[in-house]
C-alpha cells in the first residue's frame, strides 16, 4: 500500500544547493533523447507508477549527492562522443523536484555548449521549473501517464492528471521542443479510444516533434522485489506486435513521427 | 597496353606506389546502393570452400597436410578450388587447405604438430632437418642465456617467435602489379652494385639479403607460370591487378608461416584498374565486385600448420591478414573508393569472418557514407576493426601504411617489423612484492629488489620497487629480442617479402605488454585502500586482502587511469634505452591477443583482488566488471594511455548488445558513427567493436554447427567463435557487454 509523502519545502533531502542527489549515471545513453547521452538518474519522485523499472530511484532520501561542477566536468569529458544530436538527459527519478539546482546545471551545461534535455513526468511546475523550460532546456521529454483521471491515479498513486497537461502547455507556449513519451500497457494504456483521445488532445502542439511508445515490459520487477515491494501489475501481459502496430497506427493520424522503443 | 595512359609522376621513374596511387585515384563520396551480390561462380567456389572448412573442423581442425614438401615460393604444383569457376587463382599448395611444413623457422614444431595428428615427415625431411640443416629455433636456443630461457619458462616473456616464423613483414605486394617483375628484378640489381665500401659484417649481410630477394623474385616468376600467368610484366586490367598483387601475397604465405602475414593497403590501389575497365567497359559491376570477392575468398583459405600449444596463446587459427581500408591521403582527399565498399560487401556475399582482418582506417573526415557503411558493417558482422588515421598519419609520417598484425602501423615498402610478443606487466609487479622472485616458484627472477616486510603495502616502496623490476625485466626481454631477430635473419629471412620492399627499409622492434589493467588497479588497491599480503612460510605472497575500496581503471578517473598512463610510458622509456639489433626503433603495444588467458594462468593473486590464475583483461581493456560508468567512461580511461609511448599500438575491444546501442537500424549507425569520432578525437588508437547479445554467443557454445561463421573481434583481431577452447569461449562471455539500464 503506498503511503503519500507529504510536500515538503525541500523537495529532495539535501545538504547543499550546490549538488544534486543522484541515483546513477549511465555514460552512454541512447535511448533519452536523441544521440548519445550522458543520463544522469536524479533520486526522488513523488509517484509510484505500477510499472516503474527504476523504483529504486523513488525515495527522496536515497541516492548520493553529487556536486553540480562534478557533474559538468563528467559531461565535459564526454563531450566528443555527443556529436551533433547528443548530450546530457536528466532522468530520474522526477528531475523536475531538483528544478532549482537544475537551473544552475543546465545554465553551466549550456555555458559548456552541451545539449539538455528533461525526462520529466511533469508533475511539477514552479518559478524555477518555468525558468527551465524557457531558458534551459533544449528539450523535454514529457511522460503523459494516462488520459483520464482515474487511470492516471490507478497508475501513479497520485491525483490530478492536469499538472502534466498544464507543464505541456507551458512549454508549447514557449515554442522549444517537446516529445511526448507514453507506456503501452494492453489493455490499460493500450486502447483505441485512449490513443485517440490523446491524440485530439495535442494535435495543435507545434512544438511536438514526436511521440515516443514505450512497450510495457516486466524487466523491472527483480528491482521491485529487492526492495520488498509489492509488484502490482504482475498479470499484465506484454503487447503483441499487432497491438503495437495498432497503436503506433493510431498516433500517426495526428503526429508528426511516432517512434516505437 | 589496352588500358587508358596512367596519369604519370614520380612513380615511372622510381619504384613508388604510393605516387601513383596519388595520381591516379577515383576518391568515392557515395553511398553503398551500386554494390552487387556475390555471381554465381563466386557461389559456388564458396559452397566448396564452407564443405572444405567443415571437413577441416570435423578432422580436429587439419584437412589435410603434405609431409614430403617443404614449402617456399615455387615449391608445389598449381592448386584450385575449382578450376573453371576461379577467376582469381593460386593456393599455397596443390589442394585446398591442404598445410604445408615450413621448417626453417623450427623444425621442433613441425614434429610436433604432425605428431599431434599421427604423422610424421617423411625421412628425407627428417634427416635434412635433425641433421644438416639448422633452423632458426635451433640458431636462437644456441645463444639464449640462463636467464632468458627462466623468464621463457616462467611466464615473464610468452608468445616469442623464437620457433616459428615472426611474422608482421609486410611485403609491398602492389608493385608486382604496377611495375612487373621484371622491373623489380632491374632495381635490385642496381641497389645490389650500389651497396659498396668496406665488407663489414652490415654491407655484407645486406649484399647477401639483396641476392637473395632477387632470387625470390625470379621464384615468383616460376610460380605464377604454373598458373599460366607472366608476372615479369606490369598488370594490364583489373583482373591482372588483383592476380597480380595476389601472387605477392601467396608467395609471402608460401615461404614464411608469421604468426601475422598483413597484405596491406590494396584496395585503394586496386580501385585504379578497377574503375578503369569500368570506364572503358571492359567489366560491369558483377566482374568488380568477383575479382574481389574470389581475391577475398583465397585470403580466407590462408592456413599454417601449427601445434595446438600455439592456440592457446593465439586462438582460433589466425592468419592476420591484415587488410587496411579507407583513411585520407596528406593533401586531405580520402583514400576511401568504391573498392574499399567492394571489400566490405565480401563480409555480406560470403558471410562473416574473421580473416582478412579487415580495418578501417577512421578519419573524422572520412565521407559519411562510408562511416555509416562501416558502422552498419560493424553492427551486422562484428569482424572488422576500426583505427585512428588522423593520429597515426600524422605522428608516423605516411599516409602510405598498412596495418602489422592486429594494431601496429606500417610504412608500405618503406618499414618493417620486428615481432616481440609481449612481456607479463602484471607478473613484473609481483616481483616488486615478492624480492624479486618468482610468485608461484620463488626462484630469484631479478637483483636489486628490496623484499617487502610491512605489515600493509607501503605505496611509494612498492613504485620504487617496481621500476626496478621493469628495468630489469626490459633488459632481458631486449635481449631476447636481439637474439631472436638476428637468428631470423639468418636462417630464416623473409626473402619474398623483402623483395617488395625498400632495400635497406627502417625498422622498428616491436615490444609488448600484457596485464595493464592489473597493474593500474593493483597501484590503486594499494594507494587508496589498504592491501594486506598474505605470505607463505617462504615469505613469498601467495594472497591480498584488501580493505576498503579504490578507483578502478575504465570509469574515466584519472587517480587510477594514471597509473596505466604511467606504467606504460616508463616500460616504454626503459626499452628505448637499449640497444637493438639492426639499429631497429623501439616501439610498444598494449595488446594481448587472446593470450591474456595464459597469462592469467601463469600469474598468482594480484593486489587488485584478481585471484590467481584468473584471465586478465585483453589489451588495453579495463578488468571485466569493473567499469562500471558505462561505456563512454570506460573508452575515456583507454584513450588517456599516451599513443607517444605505445607506437605499436593500443587494443581496446568493445562489446555491447544491439539494442544498448540504439532502437533502430538507423540509431545504431548514427551512434556507432559518432562514437567512434568521439573517442578517436581523444587520440584513442584503436577499436574492435562487437555487436552482439551474449544469449548468441552462449547459444554457440551449446550448438556450433549453428553457427559456422559466427566471428567475434578479440583483441587486435577477429576469431572464429567456434574454433575457439571452451575456456576461452568462457573468457569471452564473461567480458564486459556494455548495457545501459
Amino acid at each position: 500500500m503506498f503511503v503519500g509523502v507529504l510536500i515538503k519545502k525541500r523537495f529532495v533531502i539535501k545538504t547543499s544547493e550546490n549538488t544534486l542527489r543522484v541515483h546513477s549515471i549511465e555514460s552512454f545513453g541512447t535511448h533519452d533523447g536523441p544521440g548519445i547521452r550522458m543520463v544522469v538518474f536524479l533520486q526522488g519522485c513523488k509517484l509510484k507508477c505500477l510499472y516503474c523499472h527504476n523504483p529504486d530511484t523513488i525515495d527522496t532520501h536515497g541516492g548520493k549527492e553529487y556536486a553540480i561542477e562534478n557533474l559538468v566536468e563528467r559531461a565535459v569529458k564526454m563531450k566528443s562522443y555527443f556529436g551533433k544530436e547528443g548530450g546530457v538527459t536528466v532522468s530520474g527519478g522526477e528531475p523536475l523536484l531538483q528544478s532549482k539546482e537544475l537551473v544552475h546545471f543546465f545554465k553551466r551545461l549550456k555555458e559548456e555548449g552541451i545539449h539538455t534535455n528533461i525526462d520529466t513526468n511533469g508533475r511539477l511546475l514552479n518559478h524555477y521549473a518555468e525558468e527551465l523550460l524557457d531558458d534551459y532546456a533544449d528539450l523535454i521529454m514529457l511522460d503523459i501517464k494516462h488520459m483520464r483521471e482515474d487511470g492516471y491515479q490507478m497508475i501513479t498513486g497520485q491525483k490530478n492528471k492536469e499538472t502534466t497537461f498544464n507543464l505541456a502547455k507551458y512549454r508549447e507556449a514557449s515554442g522549444k521542443p517537446m516529445w511526448l513519451r507514453y507506456v503501452l500497457i494492453p489493455e490499460i494504456t493500450n486502447k483505441p479510444e485512449l490513443l485517440h483521445e490523446m491524440g485530439s488532445y495535442f494535435k495543435d502542439y507545434k512544438t511536438i516533434e514526436k511521440i515516443e511508445l514505450q512497450p510495457y515490459h516486466k524487466l523491472g520487477i527483480h528491482k521491485w522485489d529487492a526492495l520488498g515491494w509489492d509488484y502490482k501489475l504482475k498479470d499484465a501481459r506484454e503487447n503483441t506486435p499487432e497491438e503495437i502496430n495498432q497503436a503506433v497506427h493510431i498516433l500517426k493520424q495526428y503526429f508528426k513521427e511516432v517512434k516505437t522503443n | 597496353m589496352v588500358v587508358k595512359e596512367f596519369k604519370s609522376g614520380t612513380w615511372i621513374n622510381t619504384i613508388d606506389v604510393r605516387d601513383f596511387v596519388i595520381n591516379n585515384v577515383t576518391s568515392y563520396y557515395g553511398d553503398d546502393t551500386f554494390l552487387v551480390g556475390a555471381s554465381e561462380r563466386t557461389k559456388r567456389l564458396w559452397e566448396v570452400c564452407l564443405q572444405a572448412t567443415k571437413e577441416e573442423r570435423q578432422n580436429n581442425g587439419l584437412r589435410s597436410v603434405d609431409t614430403e614438401t617443404i614449402s617456399g615460393v615455387n615449391n608445389f604444383e598449381a592448386g584450385y578450388i575449382d578450376k573453371e569457376n576461379e577467376v582469381i587463382v593460386g593456393l599455397q599448395t596443390d589442394e585446398l587447405l591442404k598445410r604445408a611444413m615450413k621448417p626453417f623457422g623450427g623444425f621442433k614444431v613441425v614434429q610436433k604438430a604432425l605428431s599431434e595428428h599421427g604423422l610424421v615427415a617423411s625421412d628425407t625431411v627428417s634427416e635434412l632437418f635433425s641433421k644438416y640443416v639448422k633452423s632458426h629455433n635451433d640458431g636462437v636456443f644456441s645463444a639464449y642465456n640462463a636467464e632468458i630461457r627462466k623468464f621463457r619458462s616462467l611466464g615473464l616473456l610468452t608468445g616469442l617467435p623464437d620457433n616459428y616464423a615472426r611474422g608482421r613483414i609486410i611485403g609491398d605486394y602492389r608493385r608486382i602489379a604496377l611495375y612487373g617483375i621484371d622491373r623489380l628484378i632491374e632495381v635490385k640489381k642496381a641497389d645490389k652494385a650500389a651497396i659498396t665500401g668496406s665488407m663489414t659484417d652490415a654491407v655484407i649481410r645486406l649484399r647477401e639479403e639483396v641476392s637473395d630477394q632477387i632470387k625470390a623474385l625470379q621464384e615468383i616468376v616460376e610460380m605464377g607460370a604454373k598458373y599460366g600467368l607472366d608476372l615479369s610484366r606490369p598488370a594490364e586490367n583489373a583482373r591482372e591487378a588483383v592476380q597480380w598483387t595476389y601472387m605477392g601475397y601467396l608467395a609471402a604465405v608460401k615461404e614464411q608461416d608469421g604468426a601475422a602475414m598483413s597484405l596491406g593497403n590494396v584496395s585503394t590501389f586496386l580501385d585504379i584498374y578497377i574503375q578503369n575497365d569500368l570506364e572503358e567497359g571492359l567489366i560491369t559491376e558483377v566482374e568488380a565486385q568477383e575479382y574481389i570477392d574470389q581475391f577475398v575468398m583465397k585470403l580466407r583459405m590462408v592456413r599454417h600448420l601449427r601445434m595446438s600449444a600455439y592456440d592457446e596463446i593465439f586462438a582460433g587459427d589466425p592468419t592476420w591478414v591484415t587488410e587496411a581500408i579507407g583513411g585520407m591521403f596528406e593533401d586531405g582527399r580520402t583514400k576511401v573508393t568504391k573498392t574499399s565498399f567492394r571489400f566490405l560487401n565480401t563480409l555480406y556475399n560470403l558471410g562473416p569472418s574473421p580473416e582478412p582482418n579487415i580495418t578501417i582506417l577512421w578519419s573524422q573526415n572520412l565521407p559519411e557514407n562510408f562511416k555509416k557503411y562501416c558502422a552498419k558493417v560493424a553492427i551486422d558482422t562484428s569482424s572488422i576493426q576500426f583505427e585512428n588515421d588522423d593520429m597515426m598519419r600524422t605522428l608516423r609520417g605516411s599516409d602510405d601504411y598498412g596495418i602489422a598484425c592486429c594494431v601496429s602501423y606500417q610504412a608500405l615498402g618503406k618499414q618493417i617489423q620486428f615481432f616481440g610478443a609481449r612481456t607479463n606487466l602484471a607478473k613484473t609487479l609481483l616481483l616488486a612484492i615478492n624480492g624479486g622472485r618468482c610468485e608461484n616458484t620463488g626462484t630469484k627472477m631479478v637483483d636489486g629488489i628490496v623484499p617487502m616486510e610491512d605489515e600493509y603495502l607501503d605505496f611509494n616502496k612498492v613504485m620504487a620497487n617496481f621500476k626496478v623490476a621493469m628495468k630489469e625485466v626490459a633488459r632481458v626481454y631486449n635481449d631476447s629480442m636481439n637474439i631472436i631477430h638476428y637468428m631470423h635473419d639468418k636462417y630464416y629471412y623473409e626473402k619474398a617479402q623483402m623483395a617488395l620492399i625498400d632495400t635497406n627499409p627502417d625498422i622498428n622492434i616491436a615490444y609488448g605488454i600484457a596485464g595493464l589493467s592489473i597493474v593500474a588497479d593493483s597501484l590503486s588497491a594499494i594507494k587508496y585502500a589498504k592491501v594486506k599480503p598474505i605470505r607463505n612460510e617462504e615469505g613469498l605472497t601467495v594472497d591480498f586482502k584488501i580493505e576498503g575500496d579504490f578507483p578502478k581503471y575504465g570509469n574515466d578517473d584519472d587517480r587510477v587511469d594514471v597509473f596505466a598512463h604511467d606504467a606504460v610510458a616508463d616500460f616504454n622509456k626503459e626499452l628505448s634505452a637499449l640497444p637493438v639489433y639492426k639499429n631497429a626503433a623501439p616501439t610498444l603495444s598494449v595488446l594481448t591477443i587472446t593470450s591474456n588467458v595464459v597469462y592469467g594462468k601463469k600469474t598468482g593473486a594480484t593486489p587488485d583482488g584478481r585471484p590467481k590464475g584468473v584471465p586478465f583483461a585483453p589489451g588495453a581493456n579495463p578488468m571485466h566488471g569493473r567499469d562500471t560508468n558505462g561505456a563512454i567512461a570506460s573508452l575515456n580511461s583507454v584513450a588517456k594511455i599516451d599513443y607517444e609511448d605505445s607506437q605499436d599500438g593500443i587494443s581496446n575491444t568493445f562489446s555491447i548488445v544491439p539494442k544498448s546501442l540504439g532502437a533502430s537500424e538507423t540509431d545504431r549507425i548514427s551512434n556507432l558513427t559518432t562514437m567512434l569520432d568521439g573517442y578517436f578525437s581523444r587520440n584513442a588508437q584503436h577499436l574492435n567493436v562487437n555487436v552482439l547479445n551474449k544469449e548468441t554467443l552462449l547459444d554457440a557454445m551449446e550448438n556450433p554447427e549453428n553457427y559456422p561463421q559466427l566471428t567475434i573481434r578479440v583483441s587486435g583481431y577477429a576469431v572464429n567463435f567456434i574454433r575457439l577452447t571452451k575456456e576461452q569461449q568462457q573468457e569471452v562471455i564473461t567480458r564486459s557487454f556494455h548495457q545501459s539500464m
